[in-house]
């Protein structure tokens, strides 16, 4: 099926915040913070302008309780007379002018009597350093699996290593935007988000609101990649402050610098591992440390941390793992999520560092690869079984054919240029679909699919579409489920009064688990209906109609009569997790990959340039193939990005470099086509045996591409993102 | 904000005598970068010339290529004569921006915005370019390579525009124009370089290392002379003479020097006497 | 001087042809083409990415040239055409459908007015190739191979349609290759 929004979107008809007609609307701005902490002195307002034609904003104008909601109570809405990042908002500002209200903005000075900052996750705090809890640590985890010390102490061969990798903005096309208004008795918030409960959950305290008295609606969101989860909420507390404070509606959209200077990034990271293998190259013992940089506030870092820890020993069979994991507190602007949601971190260090043991043992990464790949029947390192049935060996060798590894690595050997240089390198990788362990049970997913008066369905969830395909496989699902055509299916984007909560649009979980619950809806919308469970097509759709027709029904509690299936999530039958642990069934399905990548460095330039790529993976059931591959050719082209090319460059811990001629992310010149290959083991759990799909590409092109330059050239790199000053100072090393 | 219309290159130049300090503009594609938060460009004046065919055509004669003052680089891509005798300014057109903002910006307001990192000007130096200055006083013609005084300063008077820029057309015996940025397209120069033999005589100019795109004669007398060069750390000597790359937040003082040396290394090692 | 047009910051008439259409619009000259054409000309389809003409999602055609139209100032589209998404025909989109050349849709609009440059210009493809032409478009979700593939079908079937036409009632087999699948 195409995607159904698709020709709307590509004649620029699609509506996106930016693009509402609105009338009587204000212009909101925000003041940052110039420091990275620091007591707020002064507030200086320039007296070259007329401040009374602005709308202006304090935390002392907050209704409620001065934080973001999310896990923690720490981030306030609005500095409360402190700063403990560069860019923390201070001031809102709004004016029905843009232009004015940018240009006010720039004219109001935050003086900071500062205080010392730390910005090094590694470093130990000093006292004054000190700001949360007793030591700076967001969070803690350790997985515990067998004996690693004496494992290590008894191996033949051990080889360390340390892995980093940096910051990443998400440079989802459209900004973050927003708008708030009042309708009635109505706070009404519309704009670019992915998650409509949690701008919910966050502005009930903040604006001491009811539920009823507050109605989020998504708009037509233009990528979101994990940067439109948690920030649109603070976005939408702005907006909905100044459109209170004013009586009017608010929009405020930030342009590029700000959204990449204020908004959050992927966390940076530093991975060690000490692995202890014996002559044969196989894995005896995986000693791991994770060390995330969360940041000046917690944010998701303690959930993210966790999708690091589980995944960072890799797809493979060991009997002693140890993974430490600590999120550190810093004065740099608040990491959050980013597709893949710590899993790249784990996924760089471990692939990385199985060529590093590859090539100390001398023997072909992939042999090491496939010596310690998963089987069914052996457990991961939270002791979870693996026993879905999919062949990881086979992955691997679809990949290896499909990119000719093989042939290129011996023809390689034979002409060594002496500025050209090829490599290849392979990654194995896999990512854990949906929320971690009992995380499912505990966002208690519900979806409806409404039966209309003529016959149609409407599905609803609070599920957005973001480009990712959300509207098309819903439609899909319930269209194949009941027998109807597409243009009988309805899936509007979440309106927080119409739709129940079914969860954030993260976890690579839309699909898989809210797809399966659409379908769930669907049967029980035909029990409602009294039909037999086979039920499908015109029969489904006269019983709708004549449901409406039959006077006898009731309104339901809120007064509308609606024929409504609902579907709420139930876990699968024999996942066990302890939280308490770490052990157990981390995710009711793993998706499995592997990547090769064929890279040419430039020895003039040190520059590397990926001529070929390969990613083959089973995800389960491939609900759309154009979507499905598009996600991870899309994946794979940010992973690219964050491999070779995007750094952030930071200061007094903000970027410095908030613009895309400075910040570059790969053109449609710097990649190859991305060559993409399915295998599909169903999931029996899954809509249509469908497992999470749009995180797991990102994992892949880090090591992938770090590990063709190794085999190019003969070195090691650690770090990510490998650009050519760092590609030179490593061979200067050498 | 203002700005004025003129609807001649002789009234642009009255406009420009008579407002001082008003900015010219052709392309925009420099200028309008983040527009809106330009708050004091915004309260300047500005003078349109987008207006003036007069100033559009690319010309051939006998002797030279000219460009006038708003030729394009699509205008020079398009051209299927520049692409055979002046390959290297095609090579440069085609790596500024990409195809959106080369069919907007101009050679001469390439060389105007003086920008250290400029693309266009590294080749139309190395091809020994002059350029045509026009005010109400007349013409005024400069050798490129002389037009800069330092970073973003340079030969122009407030009151003249840059009416032509004059290529002489030569047989070369070697070209080559290089441009390493942060990416294939779309990319500012980090490091780069174009150089030309004509008749014995060696250009060599490089750009991103300096305060000014400019010709590196220390460089040159390496090449004319036909000193010994055994890899590219024997031209770090004159490198250092010639130019004076700094740390930024694109690159590093030690790589665009290295990547100079190794970039000149590799592609004269084959056409020069004196590389091994 | 007084007989030279000069605007000050509230005043300037600009007309110029607008999608086919002949317009005159008064406005604060420090507009660039992208606000007049998103705020006061009810043309949002051209999206504002970055505001430094590197992301490519303002691409409009200033007398047949793709240009960002965030880099151009208002006055410089006096006398002169614009055409911008909403005058592209929504006929001609189907072969970027199929190929996924769409995800979240905000680059989109860019995309599509280089791509029917392209597809109006062949010939731009003797000197470069489809990668290095939308350069100047910055995608975040299709990893452009969705675009490069719908260009190069769309180049295909417009080939194939166009070998067809000298047979008899063309038009229905050219339709029929452009809706295959």
């Amino acid at each position: 099926m195409k995607r159904r929004e698709g020709l709307a979107k590509l004649t620029g008809r699609e509506q996106y915040v930016d693009d509402l007609p609105v009338d009587n609307c204000l212009w909101g701005v925000t003041v940052r913070s110039p420091a990275p902490r620091g007591r707020i002195a002064e507030i200086r307002f320039d007296p070259s302008i007329d401040w009374s034609q602005f709308v202006i904003v304090d935390h002392q104008g907050i209704p409620g309780r001065n934080c973001i909601l999310l896990m923690e109570e720490d981030q306030p809405a609005l500095a409360p007379g402190y700063v403990r990042h560069r860019h923390e908002p201070v001031l809102l500002l709004a004016h029905s002018s843009r232009a004015a209200a940018r240009r006010a903005a720039s004219l109001v000075e935050i003086v900071v009597e500062p205080d010392p900052p730390i910005f090094d996750p590694l470093a130990a705090p000093t006292p004054e350093q000190i700001q949360y809890g007793t030591d700076n640590v967001f969070k803690r985890l350790e997985i515990d699996k067998g004996d690693v010390e004496r494992a290590l102490a008894e191996a033949p061969i051990v080889v360390e290593g340390v892995y980093r990798t940096g910051a990443q903005e998400h440079v989802y096309i459209e900004p973050q935007g927003m708008l708030a208004y009042t309708d009635a008795d109505v706070l009404v918030i519309e704009g670019s988000m992915q998650c409509p409960f949690y701008i919910e959950k966050a502005l009930l305290p903040l604006l001491d609101r009811s539920r009823e008295a507050l109605r989020v609606v998504q708009r037509a969101t233009g990528g979101g990649f994990g940067g439109k989860e948690e920030y649109p909420s603070m976005l939408a507390a702005h907006a909905a402050l100044l459109a209170l404070e004013s009586g009017r509606p608010v929009k405020m959209v930030y342009d590029r610098s700000e959204d990449m200077a204020a908004t959050t990034k992927r966390h940076p990271s530093i991975v060690s591992h000490r692995t202890g293998l014996d002559e044969a190259g196989r894995l005896l013992a995986q000693d791991i440390e994770v060390v995330l940089d969360g940041g000046a506030y917690i944010t998701l870092s303690p959930v993210v941390l966790s999708r690091s820890v589980i995944h960072a020993a890799g797809p493979y069979a060991c009997d002693n793992v140890r993974i430490m994991g600590r999120c550190m507190f810093t004065n740099s602007v608040p990491y959050g999520a980013f597709r893949g949601f710590g899993n790249p971190q784990g996924a760089f260090g471990v692939e990385r560092h199985m060529d590093v043991i590859a090539h100390r043992l001398g023997m072909d990464p992939v042999e090491l690869r496939r010596r310690n790949l998963i089987r069914d029947g052996q457990t991961t390192s939270t002791g979870q079984l693996i026993s879905d049935g999919a062949d990881r060996i086979a992955v691997l060798e679809r990949a290896l054919e499909l990119s000719g590894y093989r042939e290129k690595r011996e023809e390689r050997s034979l002409e060594p240029d002496p500025v050209l240089r090829r490599g290849i390198g392979v990654a194995t990788i896999y990512h854990g679909a949906g929320f971690t362990g009992a995380g499912e049970v505990h966002l208690d997913s519900v979806v409806h699919v409404a039966g209309l008066p003529d016959g149609c369905l409407e599905v609803r969830t609070s599920c957005v579409e973001m480009g990712q395909g959300t509207t098309t496989v819903f439609t899909q699902l319930a269209a194949g489920r009941l027998g109807l055509d597409a243009s009988d299916v309805a899936v509007p984007a979440p309106d927080t009064h119409v739709v129940p909560d079914s969860g954030p649009t993260v976890a690579s979980r839309t699909a898989m688990i809210v797809g399966g619950l659409v379908e769930g809806a669907c049967d029980d919308l035909r029990r409602r209906l009294g039909l037999r469970d086979g039920a499908k097509g015109q029969e489904v759709k006269d019983a709708i109609v004549a449901w409406y027709r039959n006077a006898g029904q009731d309104a339901d509690e809120n007064g509308r009569r609606e024929l409504i299936g609902e579907a709420r999530y139930q876990a699968p039958p024999g996942i066990e997790w302890d939280d308490d642990t770490y052990k157990g069934d981390a995710y009711g399905a793993f998706a499995w990959s592997t990547h090769v990548a064929e890279v040419e460095v430039d020895l003039r330039t040190y520059g590397i340039r990926v001529r070929d790529y390969v990613a083959v993976q089973d995800v389960g059931r491939v609900l759309n193939d154009t979507l499905a591959r598009g996600q991870i050719q899309g994946g794979v082209a940010q992973g690219l990005g964050w491999a070779l090319m995007e750094d952030c460059v930071l200061r007094d811990g903000a970027m410095q470099n908030t613009q895309l001629t400075d910040y570059v992310i790969p053109t449609s010149g710097d990649l190859p086509p991305i060559r993409v290959a399915f295998m599909q083991t169903p999931y029996p759990h899954g809509a249509q045996g469908a497992k999470g799909l749009g995180e797991l590409p990102f994992n892949g092109p880090a090591p992938a591409v770090l590990n063709a330059v190794a085999d190019a050239l003969g070195v090691e790199p650690t770090v990510v993102p490998l650009t050519p000053e760092r590609l030179m100072e490593l061979l200067n090393d050498v | 904000m203002n700005v004025i219309l003129p609807s001649s290159v002789s009234e642009a130049c009255e406009m420009l005598a008579a407002c001082a300090g008003a900015i010219p503009i052709a392309g925009g594609t420099d200028l309008l970068v983040h527009w809106p938060e330009a708050h004091d460009l915004q309260h300047e004046t500005f003078i349109d010339l987008s207006g003036l065919e007069e100033l559009k055509p690319l010309r051939w004669t006998d002797s030279e290529l000219i460009l006038g003052g708003l030729t394009t680089y699509w205008d020079v891509i398009s051209d299927s004569r520049a692409g055979e005798e002046l390959p290297l300014l095609v090579d440069a057109a085609r790596q500024v921006g990409a195809v959106q903002i080369q069919t907007r910006g101009t050679w001469a307001g390439n060389i105007a915005n003086a920008s250290p990192a400029a693309d266009g000007v590294p080749v139309l130096m190395a091809y020994d370019a002059s350029l045509v200055l026009t005010s109400i006083e007349g013409d005024e013609e400069l050798p490129l390579s002389d037009f800069y005084l330092g970073y973003k300063r340079m030969r122009r008077r407030p009151d003249q525009l840059i009416t032509a820029i004059r290529v002489p057309r030569r047989p070369y015996a070697f070209q080559v124009f290089e441009k390493v940025g942060s990416r294939q397209a779309q990319a500012i120069t980090k490091v780069g370089c174009a150089v030309t033999a004509f008749d014995g005589e060696w250009r060599v100019v490089a750009n991103s290392v300096a305060p000014t795109v400019r010709r590196c004669p220390s460089i040159e007398a390496v090449l004319m002379e036909g000193e010994p060069v055994r890899g590219p750390d024997d031209l770090m000597t004159a490198i250092h003479k010639d130019v004076s790359a700094i740390d930024d937040i694109r690159s590093t003082a030690e790589y665009r020097e290295r990547v100079l040396a190794r970039l000149l290394y590799y592609d004269l090692r084959d056409v020069c006497p004196g590389f091994e | 001087m007084s007989d030279h047009p000069k605007s000050d910051a509230s005043t300037l008439s600009i007309s110029f042809v607008l999608n086919g259409e002949p317009v005159t619009i008064e406005t604060d000259p420090s507009q660039r083409l992208l606000d007049a054409l998103r705020y006061q000309l009810g043309l949002p389809g051209s999206k504002e990415g970055c505001a430094e003409g590197e992301c490519g999602a303002c691409t409009v055609y200033v007398d047949g040239l793709p240009a960002v139209s965030c880099l151009v100032p208002i006055y410089q589209v006096r006398n002169r055409h614009v055409e911008t998404i909403e005058s592209i025909d929504p006929g001609r989109l189907d072969p970027l459908l199929r190929s996924g050349a769409t995800q979240c849709g905000a680059c989109t609009p860019g995309v599509v007015m280089t791509a029917v440059w392209i597809l109006d210009h062949p010939e731009t493809l003797e000197a470069h190739t489809v990668r290095e032409l939308m350069a100047g478009n910055l995608c975040r979700c299709t990893g452009y191979d969705g675009i490069v593939e719908g260009i190069e079908r769309a180049l295909a079937e417009r080939t194939r349609g166009a070998a067809r036409d000298p047979v008899a009632d063309s038009s229905t087999g050219s339709t029929q290759a452009a809706s295959g699948d």
